[in-house]
């Protein structure tokens, strides 16, 4: 089990009159190895959301157990829950500032207090699987290329192994080759490794295609959470509070209200294409 | 704390004094600060006490207001009023030990301190009242007369807005940073003062390269709308001084001597 | 005579050593062929570097071709002299909502360029106003920018743009950092600009849902032309924009999927009731 959130609000500036509730009464309880899709509005609360888990926000009120430890505990070091916790902001490649990117890559585990064989070997680790190219190895960071950047930042997460990955908009501002290419990579390091990833997204297609649950954030709170396709069966629901369901989906509920005999469940390209299959009888 | 400072920070309210032309509030500024570090005596304090809170209340601006701007200053303050305090020579009041607070101590650290907090406050009235363009506008157009001697009032004013656009989001970004970096282990709290300024690195150099990156995109999107410096352009408010104004130059003026005749005469 | 006309058109980016010795030529546009009628709506499709962001900085006279012509409403870019004609003539709107808001307030922001090119007082006040309204954002003239949402900063950015009177826009990724609210936002009134006050626009993206309504297409790939068509004959060549890092609707994309499987369906499918129509006729 890695997060229990037991009634975490969140209120900026309490008191005044300028009181803005980010966070209201969110109970949640994640557990080891899922892979999570965190979708709502802007100003829905979901980035506030994930700051609360490595500690870079405190709950106004709530708690939160981090494997069974509450990390508000006076004794509980949130510098190691943040090394355990990673965490990929919007926009990652403007966090980079040493002179190579390995270096840049380094900067996490050395944080963490290993050894220098130890840092190095994981930084190499870490930019091979992004799939850098070698030979920027030792290139300064800022000659490299917007979605080379990009990988250099998420593979300076990835050199601390986090047991939790959190990544906000990883593909904000990519083109849809660069979109592809970093949520494969970030599936594949979730096959791997193991670990749990919660991904933050406004892309529905994107979080269909590869995360086993949803937590929707309205106002918030959390308005539905469950598996893909039980999550965007309530599309009209989405719709009210300005999300929507993947196109598939409105496809395959348009086709049964045509009077086709369908499966109204798929939520990505390849689970229609076998539903449609399925009902014209060539599968 | 950052968010404490509201020098720049504009309140819209609808009042004679939000009205006023920015150069007649430059001016009375100005005044009111000359006045501020030249009276002395219980009734100069008076009058200016009197003149600074009645245009507080004709501003319509909360007091509080104010009073947050004192926040971010009040170390300065308090360093600035102790070392009044201890170190001007003079008759002594108190001694302890070796340290000697002096008549002429007591007396210097009360008006020093009294003048920052009114200086805050005074200028405080001036920002809060008036829009950071229309301030640029006023200055640009009160400094004028000195671009014939080559200095660039234009492009100064130009840069004094647009510094005010950005701070806003430097801050925010500086926020940002700071927490991804946090993310990845950095420490901004502990160790000594060198090991501190070292850690600051991982955010003062992409704190930097995102301002370079912004003022490259600001500087082709100003020239796309065909901006070529401050000739041949024309304004949207132009500054015209209305009857009011008048009315203020006069307050003010008259503020000003009765606080000098005050000091002279008595 | 179409408003932009570029012929044969080349850009070379030169980097230079210390000493100003060539270092090395990177070719961002390859003589580009290009012609937009007054009127239209373009869409401009590439992955990122594909040379799309240097063509549009070309048509706005803030880079000029290293060799051919380019004719912007029947000036020469290269004529020194007619620069802020060529500007005045076709306004352009960046990718970054903040970087290009240069005023604290937002009716004083459009009135930007209307100064800068000497405008009567009064008619300023007037053409803000025409401006803001056409964007839908009159009733926030007094805000501050930092206040507004992503799609509501680039509507003031496209007001600005109006207040200069153009007959074309330039749009260089505008929706590229924002959520899908306000690339919703920004889409629906850059078309209204274009029926109702008949702008001619230029769009730059590389998301493919927003060329879907475009008069025609252009796509780019290393500095040229490799695509052109109306949006459904671009779309019927799913493995051709896949190929140039681009992909497709997710209906197009299923429809595709399903013809490769044995199915006839037509090519260049873009909405869903295009392939219910389809479908029923299989059975």
């Amino acid at each position: 089990m890695s997060f229990i959130l037991d009634k975490v609000s969140h209120r900026y500036s309490q008191g005044t009159a300028y009181e803005i509730t980010a966070l209201d009464n969110v109970n949640l309880k994640i557990n080891d190895g899922e892979f999570i899709g965190i979708i709502g509005h802007t100003g829905s609360g979901k980035s506030t959301l994930v700051q609360h888990l490595n500690g870079l926000l405190r709950a106004t009120e709530g708690a939160i157990y981090y494997n069974g430890q509450d990390i508000y505990d006076k004794d509980y070091d949130l510098r190691d829950l943040r090394t355990q916790v990673g965490m990929v902001f919007q926009y990652p490649e403007h966090q980079l500032f040493e002179e190579t990117v390995f270096a840049d890559v380094c900067f996490g585990p050395k944080n963490q207090g290993l050894p220098e064989k130890d840092y190095t070997l994981r930084a190499f680790e870490a930019l091979q699987s992004v799939g850098l190219p070698e030979k920027y190895y030792y290139a300064s960071p800022f000659e490299l290329s917007g979605g080379q950047k990009r990988r250099a930042a998420i593979a300076g997460v990835l050199a601390m192994k986090p047991a939790v990955l959190i990544l906000d908009e990883p593909t904000a501002g990519l083109d849809p080759k660069g979109r592809d290419e970093i949520l494969d990579l970030i599936a594949e390091t979730h096959v791997h490794y193991g670990n749990t990833v919660i991904l933050v997204s406004h892309s529905m297609e994107d979080v269909a295609k590869y995360v086993d649950r949803i937590i929707v954030m309205n106002q918030g709170s959390v308005m539905l959470d469950g598996v893909p396709r039980d999550v965007f069966h309530h599309y009209k629901e989405l719709e009210e509070i300005g999300l929507a369901a993947p196109q598939v989906t409105y496809l395959m509920h348009e086709m049964r209200e045509a009077g086709m005999d369908v499966s109204t469940e798929p939520t990505t390209v390849e689970e229609a294409k076998d539903a449609i299959l399925r009902m014209l009888g060539r599968k | 704390m950052l968010r404490d400072i509201t020098l720049g920070q504009y309140y819209p309210a609808d009042s004679v004094i939000h009205a006023l032309d920015p150069r007649t509030k430059l001016f009375g500024t100005l005044l009111f600060i000359i006045s501020v570090f030249s009276f002395d005596g219980l009734l100069g304090f008076g009058v200016i006490t009197l003149f600074m809170f009645g245009i507080i209340y004709m501003s319509k601006v909360p007091l509080s207001f104010m009073v947050r701007g004192l926040k971010a200053i009040v170390i300065l303050l308090l360093i600035a009023g102790a070392l009044n305090l201890f170190l001007t020579p003079g008759q002594p009041l108190v001694s302890l030990w070796k340290i000697v607070i002096t008549k002429e101590g007591v007396k210097n650290a009360t008006l020093m301190t009294v003048r920052m907090i009114y200086l805050i406050m005074g200028t405080s009235v001036m920002t809060l009242t008036t829009t950071p363009n229309q301030l640029t506008d006023g200055l640009e157009k009160s400094l004028r007369p000195l671009s014939k001697i080559h200095v660039p009032v234009h492009e100064i004013a130009m840069m004094m807005s647009i510094a005010l656009r950005f701070i806003p989001i430097l801050i925010e970004e500086t926020d940002k940073i700071m927490k991804a970096q946090m993310a990845r282990g950095a420490d901004f709290e502990s160790g000594g003062l060198i090991k501190k300024a070292k850690n600051m690195v991982p955010l003062l150099v992409p704190l930097f390269v995102s301002a370079f990156r912004r003022a490259n995109d600001l500087a082709l999107a100003m020239e796309a709308r065909c901006y070529v410096g401050g000739d041949g352009r024309t304004k949207m408010k132009p500054l015209v001084y209305q009857k009011r104004d008048l009315g203020g130059y006069a307050v003010v003026v008259i503020y000003f001597v009765i606080v000098i005749l005050i000091k002279t005469l008595l | 005579m179409g408003i932009v006309e570029a012929k044969n058109l080349v850009h070379e980016y030169i980097t230079r050593d210390e000493e100003g010795n060539v270092e090395g030529i990177q070719v961002a546009l390859d003589h580009l062929d290009l012609s937009v009628e007054p009127g239209q709506f373009i869409a401009v499709l590439g992955h990122n570097g594909s040379g799309k962001s240097t063509f549009a900085k070309h048509i706005n006279a803030l880079l000029t071709p290293s060799e051919g012509t380019l004719i912007v409403d029947g000036m020469d870019v290269n004529d020194d002299e007619l620069v802020y004609d060529i500007r005045q003539r076709a306004g352009m709107v960046f990718q970054n909502p903040d970087n290009q808001i240069i005023a604290s307030v937002v009716q004083e922001d459009v009135g930007f360029g209307p100064e800068n090119l000497g405008v009567p007082t009064e008619q300023i006040w007037e053409r803000v106003e025409r401006s803001l309204k056409s964007v839908g954002m009159w009733k926030y003239r007094e805000h501050s920018p930092n206040k507004l949402s992503g799609g509501q900063k680039q509507r003031v950015a496209i007001a600005g743009v109006m207040a200069m009177e153009p007959k074309c826009i330039i749009l260089d990724e505008p929706t590229a950092m924002l959520d899908p609210d306000g690339r919703k936002e920004v889409l629906q009134a850059v078309h209204k600009l274009n029926k109702e006050k008949g702008v001619t626009i230029i769009l730059i993206t590389h998301y493919m849902e927003e060329v879907v309504d475009a008069d025609y297409v252009y796509v780019m790939d290393q500095g040229k032309v490799v695509m052109e068509g109306n949006p459904r004959g671009i779309f019927s060549q799913v493995d051709a924009l896949q190929e140039h890092r681009l992909d497709v609707p997710q209906i197009t994309a299923l429809a595709h999927e399903l013809k490769n499987s044995g199915l006839p369906i037509p090519d260049g499918i873009l909405t869903r009731q295009e392939l219910i129509d389809a479908l029923t006729k299989i059975k």
